[in-house]
Order: C-alpha cells, then structure tokens, then sequence
C-alpha cells in the first residue's frame, strides 16, 4: 500500500514551534483530504440539489405544466399560506405529533423492561426488536393493509362475533396505526441506549432518598434518560410528518397529507414551483423541530 | 446493575404485560403476513388451504425477478460506496481539525433529518436539470436508471454511516491509535492494522444501515428511476396500488426472510469484530498484533 | 480551503442554472427532448421497416388494459421482452413524459393526443411499419385530435359510468351522479363511493351533476364542482383509477365511478352478478377513445411500431375486445370478436347524452387543481 500523498516534516533537531506549525497543519491538510471525496459528493448531490429546489421555488409554472425558469415570482410561497395547504398542513402535524406521543408512550415502559432485565435476557429482547426494525418498511406497512381490510382477519372476526363488517383501511385511523407500528422501533432504540447507559446508582440512590420509586423515577430517572427521548421524537415526528408510503397505502388518497401533497405536485399535479416551496417549507419547519426538540432536551438535564 | 433496581411487584408486571404486548403488536402483521402467502385463494384475506403456488409464480415472474435483481444490484454499489465515504468522513470529522469542519459536519448530518420526500424532489430536481444541462452543452441524452438510483442511495447513506461510525470513534481510546502511528512507520498501516479493526463493528453497523436504507427505499427511488429500472420496493408499491393478491405476501415473505438473514450475518461479523477489538485493546494484544507484522 | 470549495460549489450552481436558461429562451427547462433526438431524418423510427425490431418495449399503459396474453405471443414471435408500466391518468402520464421518462409506447386518451402533438412530445407513425392502419374504421381515421391519424392509432374505446351494488343501493336507484356526489345518499352507503383518481374524469363529473359540460371552461363552474365534491367528501371512501372494479365486487364500496369494459368484466367474474349493475347517468358521462402512441425521445421506434402493428392485427385486436371488453376501433377485428361483448359496446357511439373530452388548451391545468383542492 503507497504511503499517503501527505509527508511528514522530517525531525532532525528539537521540537521547535514552527516545527509544530508545520506538523499540525500537514495534519489539518490530511484531514482535509480524507474528507474530501465525502464532501464533494455531498455538495454535488446534495448541497446542489437542495439549492435547485429553492430555485425552483421562485419559478413559474406555464399553461402546460412545465416549468419556466424565469419570471422569479413570490406564488409559490404565497399559496403555502392558503388554507387548503393549511389545513393539509395542520393535519399531517396533528397526526405526526399524535403517532410520537403513542410511540413515546408505550416505548418508554418496553425500553424500560428491557434495561431492567439481566444482560442475557436483555440481548434476547433486544435481538426481538431488531428483526422488525430491519425488515422492510413498506413489507410491513402492507402487512396492515392486509390486516385491515374489510375481508381481513379482523373483519372476519369481528362478523364471527356477531358484529359487522369492520372498516378500518383507508381512514385516518389506519394510517395511524400505520405509521405507529412503523417508526415504533426507531423509538424504542434510543430509548433504550440511553436507559442503558445510564448511571443506575443514581436511582438507587434516589430510591433510598424519597419514600416511593414513583417519584425516584420521575425526578432521576426521566430526566436522565431525556437524551433518548428527545432522539426518539425527533426520530419518529420527522419521518411521520413527511410519511408517503404509509397513508398511500392506508389512506386511499382520501385525506391528503404533506409527504402525497408534495409527490402529487410533481406527479398529475404537475406544479415544480409549487412543489419545491412546499419540500422546502417541510424541511425548514423539520430542521425548526429538530432545534426546538435539542434545546428541550438539553434544558431538563 | 440495572436489574438490581427494577421495579418490584405490580409495577414490574405491568411492564412486563406491555412488553408482551407490544412484542405481538410486532410481530403479529408480520406472521399473518407469511401465513397468508401460503395461501390457495387468489384472495388474500380468506383462508382455504395451504400451497407453494404463490411462490412458483413469483419466481416464474420475469417482472419481479428483475425488481429484485436491481434492489440487489442498486444496494451493493450503494452499500460499498456510501461505507467507505462514510467511514472517510468519520475518521476526518472525528480525528482531525481542519478550516471547514464546522460547515462539513453540518452538512453531514442534513441527509438525516431531511424527510425523503423532500430528497426525492431535489434529486428528481437536479437530474432533471443536470441531463438538461449536459443536453445542451454536449449532446449528451442519459436518462434516469439504475446508475442515477444509485447515487442518490448513496447520497443519503454516506450520512448515516458516518454517524455510526463516529459514534464508534467517539467511544475508543485515541491513545491506542496514537501508540500505533508511532510505532508504524506510516499512517496507512497504522490505521490498517489499529484503527480499523477497532471501529470493524461500527464500520459493519453503518454499512448493514446503508443496506437497509437502500433496500428499503420507496418515494427517492420512484423519482429517480426511469422504465425498465423498477427496484423491488417500488414495484411492489405500485402492484399494491393496482391489486392485493398473495404474490405480494410470497414476494414480501421473501424480502422479510432475506433482510433477517442480512441482519444475523451481519450481527455475527459485529460480534467477532468486537472480539478482535478487544484484543487489540489491551497493550498486550495491542504489541502483539504490531510485532506479527 | 474552505473558501475554494465554497467557490466551486457556486459556480457549479450558477453552471447548471444558466444552462438551464440559456437552452431555450425560458420555454421551459430540457421540455422539449425532442429537439435534436431520433434519426439523421429528424423523425424518430423514420427509417423503421415492417416487422422490424430494435430493443425491448417499454410500455407504459393504463392498468388492465393489455391481454397478457397477447404480450407474450408477441413477445414470442419477435423476440423481445415487453416490459410494462402503468399510470392512473392522461395527466400524469402527460407528467411523467415532461419530467424526461423514456418510453416506446404510450396509450394517451383522445385530448391528450392532441396536447402531446402540440408539445411535439410524439413520434409521427411510419406508414410502412404500420400498413395495419388500414384496418382502422372510416371514423377513426378522421379524428379531431389527429385526422390521419398522423401520430396515433386507435386503440379502444369506451364510457366512463357508474358500477352500482343493487343489493345495497336498492332496485328503484336513480340513475344520477347523485350516486357519487349526494351525501345524502352516500352517507348511508356501507363503505361509500369510490371516484376515478383522474382530473378530467372525476371533475367533468361533477360538471355534468351539475348540469355542464365536461370541457366547460367557466372557472365559477368548476369551483362549484370542486365545492360538490369537497361536500360528498364524507361518503367518499377513496379515489381510485385501478381497484375500481374490485372495491365494488368485493363489498367494499357501493357504488364505484369507473369504466365500462373493466366494471363489466368484475361484475361478470363476481360471486353474484345480478347484484350488480354498470349504468350510465343521465345527466350524461365520457365518450372515450384511447390511442397508441410512439413517444419522441422513445429508444425502440422500431419494436414501437412492429407492436402496433401487431395489435392492429384483425385477430390480435379482437382477442384485446374479447379480453376487455372494450370497443374496437379495428374493422377487420370484428368479425372475430364474441357476439356479447359487441352488444355490450356497439350501442356506445347512439348512446345520448355522452360527451367527448376535449383539450381546453391554457384552461387544462385547472382540472388538475380544482381536483387537488377538491381532495384536501
């Protein structure tokens, strides 16, 4: 294997500082070259087209559909606020937040279990939430689609019970329940690094301290385990307030949200400008969440 | 330690009665799923008797097997490209300081938070403009495919792979790498032979996560592909939009077993990385493995 | 350093956006692929001769729409594979072909035909490699959209209506986009209605519930129609171009807007047929010719050609009708096309008050919003 293109000053005499200048500043240039071929692909595939797409925003859009890359105009951003893309807005926000509160929820008991068990034990758990999280996204989104259909399993049964038809696909609630089971394990997973890696005497500590484990836990062990909470939501809001896949297969293009919003402009709609502010605005307000959700955290701690 | 302060009683058996339910509630779809592709009925909800016909058909559909030939295809690339850059960007972001590593590390970690549909745009964007562009300028025609899939795989892989790898990074001792580089003659050996074995399981993680990422991948690979290049993911998307039928259950069964067996190779190689790590964490084996040169 | 890379990602942005501009007078940016592309001659597959082949087909089409069988013996006897890609509507294929998609053949209904001429997005037909035009009808020859036809052959034809569970709906219906619209009525439908995922189909609907034309091109009118929609919204279940026939058959919708050859053909294949009905509204609904089509920038001319060719065929073309049910446009098919499946078209063309969908020109894209608007 040839050496690195960088050389090392060669050291003769006494370690002078320039000598030092001259180390640390062939150090820098390695660095530098090491991140290079990320850095270049980064910025050209993505830097790049993340500035196209604020471009683009500014265009217009002709009789036919396609887009004009002149006659810079405010329309695009100025519709962001009517109240049809408010309202799709609002919905998939509500939505989001609601599917992280559930995660959140019933994640925190299970992560909890699972730190409190013996390291085999753990690993077992651990490994049994892994295989779900590693399968593929969309193969078990579909799997409810199934699930939920009127002539599905739990339709059957419920028509075995006595009861009628159950219709739950293409609903609100379906997507819901969707978008649950999907980012569930991104949930659990920081949950559960930060549990584990927490400092146990603490609650022991706080265990003798106050009088019941209720409020050991609430004043020791939830704050120290904020770091993974905050990871969580963000891991699991971002994805679900954006979410294409799950409501286009449990939704039936009823009710519109962002992520189907945003394809269609670039699908029938055929509206480039308007789709690009729109990308643009989910993400602005994705990056304001995700501020938003480190301050939080690092405030509690 | 943990265990010694776990929650007596009542409480722990609730935590427990959630834990079981919260296991079902995962794996429930997914073996209905699995069970319903052995299915005879050409409707996928009713039961009638068990059978391969699903899966014969499935390998007999030309269609599929290609979808499936380049989500291989698309993931291999991707997954060795988006490792090897990630891990590049790792090591720089963690181990050096240079002029920009502010700006890189921010940027770094944007793939992460951008939701995909917003990548999706921007790459549908800038291939859209760039084959424009090159058009003009050259004459040149490409179109979208399996090269222009892959390289947005890699475009958001590179990041997570580097946030794994670094979290590796962050976690050993530099000291043990700074033993090594003096005591090699040069940095490349140093790193072959100290470093990388170290961070072996972070590198691993990161790459099982690019894989899966790109095999995973729905909305950025419908933007980015042209016809005859579908992945598997996304021609299974569009089969769902236009019919259920139990092919999808035989096909997903499939891609569900073949994630696993991904996810257990992978685990084992973490493990004997780790292994191998540890050696070379205490100064004994850390001499031996310098001196066996 | 970290000046010099800001500085060539700038000029790379400033590159690819200048190019853009500069390229074609702010007609668009890399709209119009067909500049330039296809043969010395300047029209693609010019030089095509008959029964020739130059690759694969790649097929894009709307959903159940080509006998499979038919697919692979022409597969067969030429030797190439046919790979095949569906969308829901002429609006979003007609976004897909803006967008840079590659394909050899398209099926475009009858005013898309006539945008993507005016776009330049297709190919003309080659006379040579297609002589089966001559088996086209007097009447699909002379086409408003392609007299010629210059750039398109007449695939089949048919209405767009309503598929409606009797048992459910009850016998004494009315036979009204009411069915689709009244709240009313679809509240109390187990599961609701499902509307075609189309903008012209699903909009011009409405249009006629509410007593206009389909091409009208009153923007009032149209935000009355999106206002009826957006009213019938609680009884609409889904909106749907491809499981139409299924979501009816199986229960899970009641009364389900589609069109005819595939609602006929579910209805038939159900457990119980007579439960079922396909009717057309009397307020009126869609007359509606589909037509192959060779893109511009396609990459196989000639298997395009050679496939239309074969589908022109009188036998190929009847056993497509056999298959479908829709109408044939071919003359010299119809004598080996099944007696029943002509009495379920032939009154098509008499039938009153059926409208053709034509290009509104600049007005076109507000179907599109109107329906978005309509949906959120």
């Amino acid at each position: 294997m040839t050496a690195p293109p960088v050389t090392e000053p060669e050291v003769t005499g006494p370690i002078t500082p320039e000598l030092e200048k001259a180390a640390s500043k062939a150090e820098a240039r390695r660095g530098f070259l090491i991140a290079l071929p990320s850095f270049a692909y980064l910025v050209l595939l993505f830097v790049l087209p993340l500035v196209l797409v604020f471009v683009y925003s500014f265009a217009t859009r002709d009789a036919t559909g396609q887009t004009v890359l002149g006659d810079w105009n405010l329309d695009s951003y100025k519709r962001l606020f009517s109240a049809e893309v408010l309202e799709i807005f609002v919905r998939s926000l509500v939505l989001a937040l609601v599917t992280t509160v559930i995660c959140l929820a019933v994640s925190y008991p299970f992560a909890f279990y699972i730190a409190t068990r013996t390291p085999r034990v753990r690993n077992v758990l651990l490994v049994l939430v892994m295989i779900p999280f590693w399968s593929n996204f969309l193969v078990r989104t579909y799997a409810w689609r199934v699930i939920l259909g009127s002539e599905g399993p739990i339709s059957q049964l419920s028509q075995l019970l006595g009861g009628e038809e159950f219709r739950l696909l293409f609903t609100n609630t379906a997507v819901l329940i969707g978008l649950v089971y999907g980012f569930m394990p991104f949930m659990v997973l920081p949950l559960y690094a930060a549990l584990e890696r927490m400092d146990w005497q603490l609650v022991e500590a706080a265990r003798d301290l106050y009088a019941d484990g209720w409020t050991a836990f609430r004043k020791v062990t939830l704050p120290l385990s904020m770091p993974g909470v905050v990871a969580g939501s963000i891991l699991v809001f971002i994805p679900a307030l954006g979410a294409y896949v799950t409501p286009a297969l449990l939704g039936g293009a009823r009710t519109v949200l962002m992520g189907d919003y945003i394809v269609s402009q670039f699908l029938a709609a055929r509206n480039w400008p308007f789709g690009s502010a729109l990308s643009f605005a989910v993400m602005f307000v994705m990056l304001l969440a995700t501020l938003f959700y480190f301050r939080a955290g690092a405030r509690t701690v | 330690m943990n265990e010694g302060t776990a929650p007596r009683g009542l409480v722990d058996r609730l935590l427990g009665l959630n834990a079981w339910v919260v296991y079902v509630f995962f794996y429930a779809p997914i073996l209905l799923l699995i069970v319903f592709s052995f299915n005879d009925n050409d409707n996928v909800g009713i039961w009638t008797e068990p059978s391969l016909r699903w899966y014969g058909e499935m390998f007999q559909d030309e269609r599929v097997m290609g979808a499936l030939r380049n989500s291989l295809v698309v993931a291999f690339f991707s997954t060795i490209v988006s490792t090897v850059l990630g891990t590049m960007l790792a090591i720089a972001l963690e181990r050096y300081r240079f002029r920009g590593r502010g700006t890189l590390d921010g940027v770094a970690y944007l793939p992460i938070i951008i939701p995909d549909v917003t990548m999706a745009v921007m790459l549908l964007i800038f291939f859209f403009q760039a084959f424009g562009v090159l058009d003009d300028l050259f004459g040149v025609r490409l179109t979208t495919g399996l090269t222009t899939i892959a390289l947005a795989h890699i475009a958001f892989s590179i990041s997570f792979v580097a946030v794994v790898v670094r979290a590796r990074l962050s976690q050993l001792d530099s000291s043990l790498e700074e033993a090594a580089a003096d005591l090699y003659a040069n940095r490349w050996k140093a790193f072959r032979k100290v470093t990388l074995p170290l961070i072996a399981p972070g590198v691993a993680g990161g790459a099982l996560l690019a894989l899966t990422l790109s095999l995973d991948d729905v909305v950025v690979t419908q933007f980015v592909s042209g016809a005859g290049s579908t992945t598997l993911p996304v021609y299974v998307f569009g089969l769902v939009r236009r019919g259920v039928t139990p092919l999808i259950n035989a096909v997903s069964t499939v891609m569900l077993v073949a994630s696993m067996i991904l996810v257990g190779i992978s685990l084992g190689f973490q493990r004997g990385a780790e292994a191998r790590g540890q050696r070379l964490a205490d100064p004994e084996g850390l001499l031996e493995e310098i001196s066996t040169d | 350093m970290r000046r010099t890379a800001r500085l060539i990602a700038s000029l790379m942005v400033l590159a690819l956006v200048v190019g853009a501009c500069g390229g074609d007078e702010g007609a668009g940016t890399g709209t119009t692929p067909v500049e330039g592309t296809g043969t010395p001659d300047g029209a693609t597959g010019a030089n095509c001769a008959l029964d020739e082949v130059d690759g694969d087909l790649n097929f894009y089409n709307w959903s159940e729409y080509m006998d499979p069988e038919l697919v692979t013996a022409f597969e067969e006897q030429y030797s190439v594979d046919v790979v095949e890609d569906f969308y829901e509507s002429n609006e979003a294929l007609l976004a897909q072909m803006q967008a840079g998609a590659v394909y050899d053949v398209i099926v475009p209904s009858d005013y898309m035909v006539g945008i993507m001429i005016q776009n330049g997005l297709l190919a003309p037909m080659n006379d040579t490699a297609v002589p089966n035009l001559s088996n086209l009808l007097a009447r699909f020859t002379e086409l408003p959209y392609d007299p010629g036809p210059e750039y398109s052959a007449a695939y089949q034809y048919g209405t767009t209506g309503l598929g409606v569970n009797v048992s459910v709906v009850g016998e004494d219906f009315p036979h009204s986009w009411a069915l689709l619209f009244d709240p009313e009525m679809t509240d109390e439908f187990p599961g609701g209605v499902s509307v075609l995922n189309d903008p012209r189909e699903a909009m011009g609907a409405a249009l006629k519930y509410l007593g206009y034309s389909l091409n009208d091109t009153d923007l009032a009118h149209l935000q009355e129609a999106t206002d009826t929609i957006s009213a019938g919204m609680g009884g609409i279940a889904t909106f749907d171009s491809d499981q139409y026939d299924e979501a009816l058959v199986s229960g899970e919708v009641a009364v389900s807007h589609g069109y005819s050859g595939n609602m006929i053909i579910g209805i038939s294949e159900a457990e119980n047929p007579d439960d079922y009905e396909y009717i057309l509204p009397e307020e009126g609904a869609t007359l509606w010719i589909d037509n192959m089509a060779v893109p511009a920038n396609a990459e196989h001319p000639c298997t395009a050609f050679t496939f239309i060719n074969y589908i022109l065929e009188a036998e190929n073309g009847a056993t497509l009708t056999n298959w479908n049910y829709y109408g044939t446009p071919n003359e010299a098919a119809v004598d080996f096309v099944e007696p029943e499946v002509i009495e379920f078209y032939a009154p098509t063309f008499e039938a009153e008050g059926l409208e053709v969908i034509e290009d509104t020109g600049d007005y076109e894209i507000n179907f599109t919003d109107y329906l978005a608007q309509a949906k959120s």
